[in-house]
């Protein structure tokens, strides 16, 4: 009996085939959303986990401020000097490098060829602490990093944007009026979980910075690697202490700085994606019960248009139950239909997405089943009140219907 | 013909709709008894009850009072699923409008009651096809509705009856939307039912030629029986 009614519900639905596909759009468009919402957060949570191993566990940001993430060059508050950097390298012994460095947008300039990139000036130290080696010509020296040197490192899309398939070492690239020769290119890091192209930018020695493009001796940010073995929330208040007495900051007084653990930030960051996910899928949720309205409003217009048949299947025998069933069935099949074509869309929709951000594509069985569960349960509950309504009819009435 | 034993057995039913006032005696006090085997014809003006009384004997419809015995059971005790069992296992319904279903060939319209009746496909699609030859029909049974005449769709309708092999076959002005050649065709036909198969029937029309094949004619006027008598048919 079963067999029968569904394949009853079958024919049913495809005898109007464009209706029930505009029917259950609400719950394609549903379940696609909640999927991919889903599988994008937990790809790109992944991600961020990848990125917090790769960050180390030891790894420091000391910047001017108490804003947190603000980039050093826009604040008001007192900037670094190279100085500090160097105070914080050799009077604690909890820091194994103190890298200064500063930052600003620029455009590279080669021959015909403009890009937008972000501009560094550090050092070499920089380049340690952060484990990133040069691949492809060399760093700087200590003499050229003393000099102010006119002679830059370029990332990996730099690279690709200016110079394409030419050799870029020997050539010299324009940044504003200053014209510096590109010694070596960086190790490619790819994307970052923060979103930025880590690999899309120029670095000179900190000097050639100062003096050539910002014009003053500051340093916006200090990046500190924390000595093997020692915790970084140690080293943080060794550094916190160190610059509050740098700074001369009395007793009472705020930081007006910050430092920052990047683990701290990269897991407030997953922590944001999480929140985010849910936050979206419970939005795309909602449609799934809009989805339903729709089934439901659809099953009581077919239930309306069958009124004949519902009065011939009673009198020929069907019990109320099973005029019930009928249209259950029906609108359940009808949205586990709508649910298979939003899996489908919704984990296309993931992959794809999960390729442009370059995350990892990590669709979830449990997710997948709970979709189907939600699906199935949106045709139980929205298509009772119809079937309902068909089983309730009086078959006298419902055969004189015209 | 009429010796059989008492199959149906109204006594004293009243069907009232609406209260006070305007309150409508479709059925005011009926007995009315026939036994198996009959071949019965019910006339009468419309509003004389003769639509209710068939409903009420199709159990599609519940008697404001009075008993009613279907084979010696009293359908007022039964429950709504249990009258579904009933029309299920017992009667057939033949309605003017043939009330086929669109869209379903004359097969599957045929096989509908047997699915209620949990039939395997196999033993349903051969009852079908007997039925459907039965009533001449043998070589349409892929046919839509539509696609059949209206003659051809009471055949189909009057096969999905039989398919069931039910003990009363209750027709509603089953000949009422046909023309005077086609309505003797599906009155031959019901007559051969119920001489060579001994299928009773009951059947409401307004046409006297029509009621003339039957055995015995019930008059209904205002909700009551204003005559019944054996039509000459019968006499004769």
């Amino acid at each position: 009996m079963l067999r029968e009614t569904i394949r009853l519900a079958l024919s049913a639905i495809f005898r109007n085939t464009m209706r029930s596909f505009l029917t259950v759009l609400g719950i394609v468009i549903g379940v696609a959303a909640v999927i991919a919402m889903v599988t994008v957060g937990q790809g790109s949570q992944q991600q961020v986990t990848k990125d917090i191993e790769k960050l180390g566990t030891n790894t420091l940001m000391v910047m001017p401020g108490q804003g947190g993430m603000r980039s050093g060059g826009f604040t008001s508050d007192r900037a670094f000097t190279r100085r500090d950097a160097e105070a914080i390298e050799s009077e604690l012994s909890s820091v194994r490098i103190a890298a200064p460095y500063s930052t600003s947008m620029i455009t590279a300039i080669y021959g015909s060829e403009n890009h937008l990139t972000g501009l560094a000036g550090a050092d070499t130290s920089l380049l340690d602490a952060m484990d990133w080696p040069v691949r492809l010509g060399r760093r700087f020296t200590g003499a050229e990093e003393r000099a102010g040197r006119a002679v830059c490192l370029i990332g990996e899309t730099v690279r690709g944007k200016l110079f394409g398939n030419v050799d870029p070492l020997g050539h010299s690239i324009r940044l504003k009026a200053l014209s510096c020769e590109v010694i070596g290119v960086l190790d490619a890091k790819g994307v970052s979980s923060f979103g930025e192209d880590q690999d899309d930018l120029v670095l000179l020695p900190l000097r050639s910075y100062q003096r050539r493009i910002a014009g003053n001796d500051e340093v916006a940010l200090i990046y500190v690697s924390v000595r093997e073995g020692v915790s970084t929330d140690r080293a943080a208040r060794e550094i916190q202490a160190l610059m509050r007495e740098r700074r001369r900051i009395s007793l009472g007084e705020e930081d007006d700085f910050s430092v920052m653990d990047m683990k701290q930030i990269a897991s407030i960051l997953s922590g944001i994606t999480a929140v985010l996910t849910g936050l979206l899928s419970s939005v795309a949720a909602v449609s799934l019960v809009v989805g339903g309205i729709g089934i439901m409003n659809i099953m009581l217009v077919s239930v309306t248009e069958r009124t004949r048949e519902i009065g011939i299947r009673l009198a020929v025998g069907a019990q109320a139950g099973q005029v019930l069933m009928q249209f259950l069935v029906e609108a359940i099949v009808l949205s586990l239909m709508g649910g298979a074509l939003g899996i489908a869309l919704g984990l296309g929709l993931a992959a794809l997405a999960a390729r442009l951000l370059s995350i990892p594509f990590t669709p979830d069985p449990l997710v997948v089943l709970l979709a189907v569960g939600f699906s199935g349960g949106v045709g139980v509950i929205f298509g009772y009140f119809p079937a309902r309504r068909a089983a309730r009819m009086d078959p006298i009435q419902a055969l004189r219907h015209e | 013909m009429s010796d059989g034993a008492p199959q149906i057995q109204l006594r004293g039913i009243c069907r009232y709709y609406g209260a006070g006032e305007t309150e409508v005696r479709a059925l005011d006090d009926v007995d009315l008894t026939i036994r198996s085997g009959e071949f019965v014809a019910i006339m009468g003006p419309s509003g004389s009850g003769k639509s209710t009384a068939m409903n009420v004997i199709g159990c599609l419809d519940t008697p404001t009072a009075g008993s009613y015995h279907f084979e010696g059971v009293e359908v007022g005790d039964l429950d709504q699923d249990q009258r579904a069992l009933l029309r299920r296992h017992y009667l057939g319904f033949v309605f003017q409008g043939y009330n086929l279903l669109a869209r379903s060939t004359a097969l599957e319209n045929v096989e509908l009651p047997l699915i209620y009746k949990g039939m395997a496909r196999d033993e349903r699609i051969a009852r079908a096809r007997e039925a459907l030859s039965r009533v001449g029909l043998a070589d349409r049974w892929h046919h839509d509705p539509s696609e059949l005449s209206g003659g051809q769709q009471q055949r189909v309708a009057i096969a999905r009856a039989l398919a069931g092999r039910p003990d009363v076959l209750l027709a509603d002005e089953p000949t009422g939307n046909l023309d005077s050649a086609k309505s003797r065709e599906i009155m031959e036909l019901l007559s051969d039912l119920n001489r060579q198969d001994g299928l009773t029937i009951v059947m409401v029309t307004h046409e006297e030629d029509m009621a003339a094949y039957a055995g015995r004619l019930v008059t209904f006027l205002d909700g009551r029986i204003a005559s019944d008598a054996p039509t000459r048919r019968a006499g004769g």
